[in-house]
């Protein structure tokens, strides 16, 4: 290669990641966040994971009932923390938990994981390439969204969950949808 | 009045420092002496006048004056003394003064004992160090003022973020920001040196203490941010990839890549503008570093919406430096000639190699911290890369370079063979192998991953231990003449061997921590025993209690094996009284063959039950002994004989006059 060429490489590099932050700014971030809310969950068909013979999970498996959909892997350290409280809400029957799991390079890992501190979801997805994930703008796991019966997206949480903030954030949230005594 | 002092004297400390940056630079440009001499008293007066703005702001923080806002956001009077002085630094504007403070007190230092430096070098040297500071003293003054008053002043401060109420990340801040701004040093001299057009050994040489400080302290810093996230996340885990510890990593990387291509510029006059672009690049990851670690700019482009002037500025700031050093590189670079050959396998191959695999890890964590930010730019909405990506890229990387690490000081300089060297690391081999055979036999082939990572450490600390052998003649030569030997080794070398044992020695950690650790999550009611690698943890309960800003539960494990007792863990959660923010303390048992690690989580039911977390990690303070380690050997090549005595001499005349450059 040209030798001026190689020296200018390094400058035509960070001048593109300087344009690329510069765009960045221009952005206004916090619509991603929400971006789902008031709107259909977005369509993914996701298989099910190694070991459980149903059907997987898609996004048509959320029309009838108010539901939440968590995005876990097993590699994640947050989500063991969020686990427990999971098996707890699972046992309490209060509302039906769907899993998406993300990321898994080895497809016994997510299985493995959940046999070891057991299964808190109805339905689980194997979602090791994003798909699902990015559909509904993931930015890490845990990460919780709360669906009503129409498919539609209510409520995002970022983070691992706990009895504090489901009586805080969730649990109105889930008032509004089903306001008591409605039914 | 204490607030306004400082601001004064921040506000003439830029005055200084635009003197600074421009006289002494002019006069070596037109080679005059006495303006090049200015460059000495501006460096010192402006440390001075950032010395006087710092203590200030801790006076102030130390009083608890809450008419300035910084200490409202980021102190408390029920705060105890060490963590109102720390808080000085625990906030954005505090921290930008701190890292001016070092950046002048690196300086001062160079003003002061650079008596052997060629004035001319010295004067471009300091001037650009000026220049970065100049940068820094506008964006303090005119987007983040750490002396701005507030009226009328509240009763009480909000505190500081209670995950920063900790002695250890009291001082970690300071210390990476000894090695962030120790980088700044290395940045200076290679744009000293692009304007003077030439590199050379006694340039590498001048270079070389201040490069080894910075790696020293970053190493040092990045080794006690992760002990702080291992006792106090009280997640069992030590490193997380998360952006801020990728920030401090990256530089690393490219500040240890720095550091041997310096040693090729100095013993063979070869890899001259690979060495200038790696101390530009070290430096620039040492600023996008500062910006992530503190003050949270880049973290997420959240931050940046939040407050966009300061993310205009930053931007601003980073296009100039890195922007504006490139331009030069890729204007002047081409001029630096190198005189020195060598074939792909010697000395300067073997080096060469570790550069591109430090370069490509740090290519990749750069791109797997940024990706989410350039996707959302892109519109691709927000993801973020676990730790899969990162493991998946750097695990392949690592391997290779460090087989290669155990061979590369067999090799001669300018042309070697491999297959003696080879020869001569068979004992080394032998071992690999027999370790490599025990791991698994003890754990069987899952994970294989952890065998090799645990076979490649022991490789390479066989591999070290045996080149030192090699080196004194141990059983070749009579025992006398080795010890003679090992006397009069040179601290370099001392400090290659040390530093490349201590980094095996991390490696055996990380393989064991990272492949065999244990844990355990479960409900635990007083009384209840868990199994975990081996170890039967009692959980005895749990009690109440107050400290000196916070409430905590403290639960009481006992560890015992074979019905022995080991030890008695206490785990506490604590809610700060201001923040109502909960933190965790771990209750950890460190043994050389692996941790013991409660964690208590939260309250079950009302009989006493509650949520625990136990592991057991395998060798994990290996992690930090081997740092520590490659710590002192970095101090100890400091002190080696070639920095103090015998200043090194450029062939031709010192004063670079304005026609010489060229040359």
């Amino acid at each position: 290669m040209n030798k001026r060429l190689m020296f200018t490489l390094p400058l035509m590099v960070f001048l593109i990641l300087a344009g690329y932050f510069a765009v960045g700014l221009t952005k206004d971030p916090k619509k991603l966040p929400n971006m789902l809310k008031g709107k259909p969950v977005p369509d993914f068909a996701l298989k099910p994971i190694k070991g459980r013979d149903d059907k997987g999970f898609a996004s048509t498996d959320l029309k009838g009932e108010t539901s939440l959909v968590n995005i876990f892997g097993s590699w994640c350290v947050a989500c063991q923390i969020e686990h427990p409280f999971l098996m707890k809400l699972k046992a309490e029957g209060a509302v039906p938990i769907h899993g998406i799991d993300w990321r898994e390079e080895d497809p016994d890992a997510g299985p493995d994981w959940l046999n070891k501190h057991g299964d808190p979801y109805a339905l689980v997805g194997d979602d090791p390439r994003s798909k699902a994930a990015i559909a509904f703008g993931v930015t890490g796991a845990p990460e919780t969204f709360v669906v009503d019966g129409d498919g539609v997206v209510r409520f995002k949480y970022v983070g691992p969950l706990n009895a504090d903030i489901w009586r805080d954030v969730i649990e109105p949230v889930l008032r509004q949808i089903k306001p008591p005594g409605a039914s | 009045m204490t607030a306004e002092i400082g601001h004064f004297a921040l506000v003439l400390a830029l005055f200084v420092a635009v003197a600074q940056a421009s006289l002494p630079l002019i006069g070596a440009h037109r080679g005059d002496p006495g303006w090049m001499a200015l460059a000495k008293p501006t460096a010192i007066l402006q440390f001075a006048l950032v010395a006087v703005a710092f203590a200030c702001l801790t006076h102030v923080f130390v009083t608890s004056d809450f008419s300035v806002v910084n200490v409202v956001s980021n102190s408390h009077t029920d705060k105890p003394l060490l963590y109102k002085i720390s808080g000085v630094w625990g906030n954005h504007e505090g921290s930008l003064l701190l890292w001016v403070l070092i950046l002048a007190i690196f300086g001062a230092a160079v003003a002061v004992f650079g008596a052997n430096l060629p004035p001319a070098l010295k004067a471009r040297v300091l001037s650009i160090q000026a220049m970065i500071a100049v940068g820094f003293y506008l964006f303090m003054l005119l987007t983040s003022n750490p002396f701005d008053r507030i009226f009328p002043p509240p009763l009480n401060g909000r505190g500081l973020n209670p995950l920063l109420q900790d002695p250890g990340l009291a001082i970690h801040p300071p210390m990476l920001y000894l090695g962030y701004v120790g980088f700044s040093m290395a940045f200076s001299f290679a744009i000293a040196a692009l304007i003077e057009g030439r590199v050379d050994a006694a340039w590498a040489r001048w270079v070389r203490p201040w490069t080894l400080a910075a790696w020293c302290f970053l190493t040092g810093g990045i080794a006690l941010g992760s002990w702080w996230a291992y006792y106090e996340l009280g997640w069992g885990g030590w490193w997380f990839w998360d952006p801020v510890e990728n920030a401090s990593f990256m530089p690393w990387l490219a500040g240890t890549a720095l550091l041997h291509s310096s040693t090729v510029v100095e013993k063979r006059d070869t890899l001259k503008g690979w060495t200038i672009l790696l101390a530009i690049i070290t430096f620039s990851l040492s600023l996008l570093g500062t910006f992530l670690v503190r003050s949270g700019v880049l973290t997420s482009v959240h931050a940046f919406a939040t407050d966009p002037t300061r993310g205009v500025f930053i931007l601003a700031l980073l296009v100039i430096v890195i922007g504006g050093s490139l331009a030069l590189f890729a204007w002047r670079g081409p001029k630096l000639v190198s005189t020195g050959l060598f074939q792909p396998v010697s000395r300067e191959g073997g080096l060469l190699f570790n550069n591109l695999v430090m370069a490509t890890a740090c290519a990749a964590v750069l791109l797997g911290t940024l990706y989410p930010l350039l996707l959302d730019a892109l519109g691709g909405g927000k993801v973020s890369v676990g730790p899969p990506f990162f493991n998946t890229v750097l695990i392949p990387l690592m391997i290779p370079m460090i087989a290669a690490m155990a061979v590369g000081p067999f090799l001669s300089w300018k042309r070697s063979d491999l297959m003696p060297a080879l020869r001569r690391l068979r004992i080394a081999l032998v071992l690999t192998i027999v370790a490599a055979i025990v791991t698994y036999a003890v754990h069987g082939d899952e994970p294989v991953l952890g065998v090799v990572a645990l076979a490649m450490a022991v490789w390479l600390g066989t591999g070290v231990l045996t080149e030192l052998a090699e080196r004194i003649r141990l059983f070749r030569s009579p025992l006398s003449e080795s010890f003679r030997r090992l006397g009069r080794l040179p601290r370099a070398s001392w400090g290659m061997t040390i530093g490349h044992l201590g980094l095996a020695i991390t490696i055996a950690g990380m393989a064991g921590a990272g492949a065999w650790k244990v844990e355990s999550i479960q409900v635990m009611k007083p009384g209840d025993k868990v199994t975990v690698g081996g170890y039967e943890y009692r959980f005895t309960g749990a009690k109440a209690g107050k400290g000196p800003n916070y409430k905590f539960v403290g639960g009481q494990f006992t560890v015992s094996r074979h019905g022995r007792e080991i030890t008695k863990l206490t785990s506490e959660k604590r809610v700060y009284n201001v923040s109502q923010q909960p933190t965790t303390e771990a209750g950890i048992h460190t043994t050389w063959r692996g941790d013991l690690y409660a964690v208590i989580g939260d309250a079950e039911g009302s009989g006493g039950a509650f949520v625990t977390r136990l592991y057991f990690n395998p060798l994990v303070v290996w992690i930090w002994a081997g740092t520590l380690i490659m710590v002192f050997a970095g101090a100890l090549s400091l002190t080696d004989r070639r920095h103090r005595v015998g200043a090194p001499h450029r062939k031709s005349s010192a004063v670079s006059l304005p026609g010489a450059q060229e040359a």
